[in-house]
């Protein structure tokens, strides 16, 4: 490679004087303004892909199980209309060797037309992370309807809490890894304008996270509604951390029910949450939000980035669909300890967490258990899917208690074909 | 493809996504076929993203730094922003690349960070407008239209030789260089990084003598290694600072990143860290002079290595060698000692005597650690302005004084009659 590199200085024309060998300075011909540097276009044709694509050897994520040589080759250099690149979808991917047991996404889209345009990568990966959905021949079911909801009010001797929370996309916007300032900044607005049009028991307030008052912020960490600046390096590789904590901010309203955080990980996360058991009336608040805000964004203009193939379009592949989490925290402490434990949430379709969310450990047996899937089922589907989970949980449980046995249920269809 | 178009709100183009005319709720056939969603790319070079940015005015765009302290913050203006964000460097590189670390680095009321990386040689020609002042505010006044003095001879320094082992405990000089040709740390592809790292090794693998020596790829280093160089005090990690992490220089760690040092270990190239190159002398004891004799000889083999293979560093007559950091132009050099100074230390002049002598004082961990057990390295504190053997000799000379400082205040005798006037 060195004998290319030679032709191509030799044949600008770049006189060298060598300085004297004690002092080891020289001077360079000062016409080296054009002659040394390279442009782009010739670095495209310096580098062929192989010389690019990436040692991913130690890795173990979605992204480097499904990227080969002839895929980089065929993709690195196209880009979406608004210049997002393969290299940058799949860079925090690179810089992340995953876990042995953790299988992370491994890449994220800057933008809505980054699932089209590298649909070689992202198709292999969504099939990968979503149970086998294929983006190609599926259709994705959308059904925000709450009154379909049956069972929706647990046991609150074991139920502490219940919520749902999704993401929403403004069609139009670069996605947060992509963002520049002003369209983060316009995201902020739009959805700040259409949450101020909530009425009712959805009526609140928005709190930019530059400009709140200390006060104001040790409130919203007593509510658990503040959201920091992002410390995993799987989201600041990613890039969605730039310009922190410009145009990043958290509504609630007044009753401290419905939550919306704007410009953290994905445009807007949208919470609808309560203490207790009644995940029916959380359901029926979040598909009320939802259609008010959509419906209150679309006057003026606007849309959420959404299709047919993958549902609502977010920045991690983990979250199409429905971007849709639906859990509780529930006390199960004789459960928890039962070696079949694991077995059952996997059959039911179902995870757990600690009470701090992912990544943290369980606290006094309360655990936070939720749905696996996003994709390839409906937000009906998969909040009804919780709540019997939740609830043959919390029956086993009593069970227990009672010195009875229990049944590993059998496990749940993976999704409507 | 079916596509609804959307009727706009006032300010913002939708770009090619959207018409101003449809109204919402109707679903019409798109008239781009799909081919139009993609775009040839110049990137992993180029960054056809910037020209996105271009619809949006220059005060959309502007970064809030009303909380920051930085030299980039102190600078830029929203004029000069709208000056030079449709620019770019011929590899790609623009203003919103130079000055992401500044913008996500705050900064801290005491010290003064740089804010801003190049990302190519050609950054501080086509930002100079920005680069120029942070420069002369960072380096001294130093002006666009000064020359820098470049001197590698070692045989221009005086003295150096004798600073007492029994204060002065190790003596190290460091600098950094860039190839020509190739983007730097924050901008380059990993092409780029794994054939900046085999030019380096087929220079190093030539180096005879006492420089004759070995590289250890970051990547594939064994346990034992690992443990060996930790132990040295050579390994360098993958950086955690923010400063650092927010320009993207630590992309695809540890791709492409490695460490040479000579069998003597006296000699030490870091490969692909924080720029193309760093190279390092050192030995225990106090005798700089030997230390800087084999830091130029060495220096200039590497040089010349590189240069039968058709590659030089980057240098200017106007900047020097031209680093990633505009804090490490010039000579990019720091040289230094870790030495004893329990009493002198806690003098209420030291602050006052290290800057007379254009010195400063850092923890034995390097830059942003604490000094342990009354050990301070110290070290100069310009890079740009001075030719090497100036700054080393201000070196020598000052670590001079400062021990016999030390011992007079070890008698509890004065040091009044020693202070030194301003360099």
């Amino acid at each position: 490679m060195a004998s290319v590199f030679t032709r191509m200085m030799s044949g600008r024309g770049v006189a060298l004087m060598l300085g004297s060998l004690g002092a080891g300075s020289f001077a360079t011909s000062y016409l080296r303004g054009d002659s040394a540097s390279v442009t782009a276009q010739e670095k495209t044709k310096l580098y062929p892909p192989s010389a690019d694509f990436p040692d991913l050897r130690q890795h173990n994520n979605c992204m480097a199980s499904a990227l080969t040589p002839a895929i980089y080759s065929k993709l690195r250099d196209k880009c979406t209309p608004s210049g997002w690149t393969l290299d940058q979808c799949i860079q925090t991917g690179v810089d992340n060797p995953g876990h042995p047991f953790i299988k992370t996404v491994g890449m994220v889209a800057g933008d809505e037309e980054t699932y089209e345009v590298f649909a070689d990568i992202f198709d292999p990966v969504i099939k990968d992370r979503h149970n086998g959905y294929d983006p190609r021949r599926m259709k994705h079911p959308t059904d925000l309807d709450s009154s379909k909801i049956t069972s929706g009010m647990f046991d609150e001797r074991y139920v502490l809490s219940s919520r749902v929370r999704t993401g929403r996309s403004i069609r139009g916007l670069s996605l947060p890894p992509a963002c520049s300032r002003a369209e983060r900044r316009e995201v902020e607005r739009v959805v700040v304008q259409a949450l101020s049009g909530l009425k009712g028991d959805l009526s609140g307030k928005y709190y930019s996270l530059g400009d709140m008052t200390d006060k104001e912020q040790q409130q919203l960490i007593d509510d658990h509604f503040l959201f920091d600046k992002p410390v995993s390096p799987l989201l600041t590789c990613a890039g969605m951390a730039r310009d922190w904590p410009d145009a990043r901010g958290i509504w609630h309203n007044n009753e401290k029910t419905f939550l919306i955080w704007v410009n953290e990980e994905d445009h807007t996360r949208v919470i609808s949450m309560e203490k207790g058991g009644n995940m029916k009336r959380v359901f029926e608040r979040f598909c009320r939000g939802l259609k008010e805000v959509e419906h209150l964004i679309q006057e003026r203009g606007w849309e959420f980035m959404w299709n047919e193939r993958l549902g609502y379009i977010l920045t991690c592949p983990s979250n199409l669909g429905t971007g849709l989490r639906a859990g509780v925290h529930v006390r199960l402490p004789l459960l928890s300890k039962d070696t079949r434990f694991s077995k059952i949430l996997d059959n039911l379709r179902l995870q757990k967490r600690g009470t701090g969310g992912v990544d943290t450990a369980a606290v006094g047996d309360v655990f936070d258990i939720s749905n696996n899937d996003r994709l390839g089922k409906s937000e009906v589907e998969l909040v009804q899917l919780l709540i019997d989970g939740v609830n043959y949980l919390v029956e086993c449980e009593k069970k227990l208690e009672k010195g009875q046995d229990i049944k590993v249920p059998a496990p749940i269809l993976q999704f409507r074909k | 493809m079916v596509q609804k178009l959307l009727i706009l709100d006032g300010g913002i183009s939708g770009g090619e996504r959207a018409s101003r005319t449809e109204k919402t709720g109707i679903f019409v056939s798109s008239q781009k076929d799909s081919q139009q969603k993609e775009k040839k790319a110049t990137m992993p070079f180029g960054n056809t993203h910037n020209q996105l940015k271009m619809k949006y005015t220059s005060e959309q765009e502007y970064p809030d730094l009303s909380k920051h302290n930085n030299h980039m913050a102190k600078i830029l203006t929203p004029a000069m922003y709208e000056r030079l964000r449709d620019k770019q460097t011929p590899s790609g590189f623009t203003l919103d690349d130079i000055i992401q670390t500044g913008v996500d680095n705050p900064g801290h009321p005491f010290i003064m960070t740089v804010g801003c990386v190049a990302g190519d040689e050609e950054s501080y020609e086509v930002f100079k407008e920005l680069l120029d002042p942070i420069i002369q505010d960072r380096h001294g006044g130093y002006k666009p239209t000064d020359k820098h003095k470049t001197d590698l001879n070692p045989e221009n320094l005086k003295g150096g030789d004798d600073l007492d082992p029994n204060y002065v405990l190790s003596s190290r000089v460091r600098t950094g260089r860039s190839v020509r040709g190739f983007c730097l740390p924050p901008h380059c592809s990993r092409g780029e990084r794994r054939a900046v790292e085999k030019l380096s090794i087929d220079a190093l693998s030539s180096l005879q003598g006492d420089l004759k020596g070995k590289y250890f790829a970051l990547k594939n280093m064994t346990e034992e290694e690992q443990q060996q160089l930790i132990d040295d005090h050579f390994l360098f990690d993958k950086p955690v600072s923010p400063l650092l992490l927010a320009s993207g220089m630590a992309r695809d760690w540890p791709d492409a990143r490695g460490i040479w040092h000579n069998d003597k270990k006296t000699f030490l190239v870091w490969v692909n860290e924080e720029d193309h190159l760093r190279v390092i002398s050192m030995q225990k004891g106090g005798n700089m002079r030997e230390v800087f004799n084999r830091f130029c000889t060495g220096l200039t083999k590497i040089e010349a290595l590189f240069k039968q293979k058709g590659h030089e560093f980057m240098w200017n007559q106007h900047l020097g060698y031209v680093l990633t950091c505009p804090s490490n132009l010039g000579t990019g050099l720091r040289g230094g000692v870790h030495v004893k100074l329990p009493n002198l230390s806690k003098h209420d002049k030291f602050g006052e005597i290290l800057k007379r002598l254009r010195l400063q004082k850092r923890g034995t961990g390097g830059v942003d650690t604490a000094a342990v057990g009354g050990v301070f390295d110290i070290s100069n504190a310009d890079r740009l302005g001075f030719s090497e053997v100036e700054l080393v000799q201000m070196v020598v000379d000052g670590v001079k004084l400062l021990v016999e400082m030390e011992k007079r205040l070890e008698k509890g005798q004065s040091i009044n009659d020693l202070m030194p006037a301003q360099k």
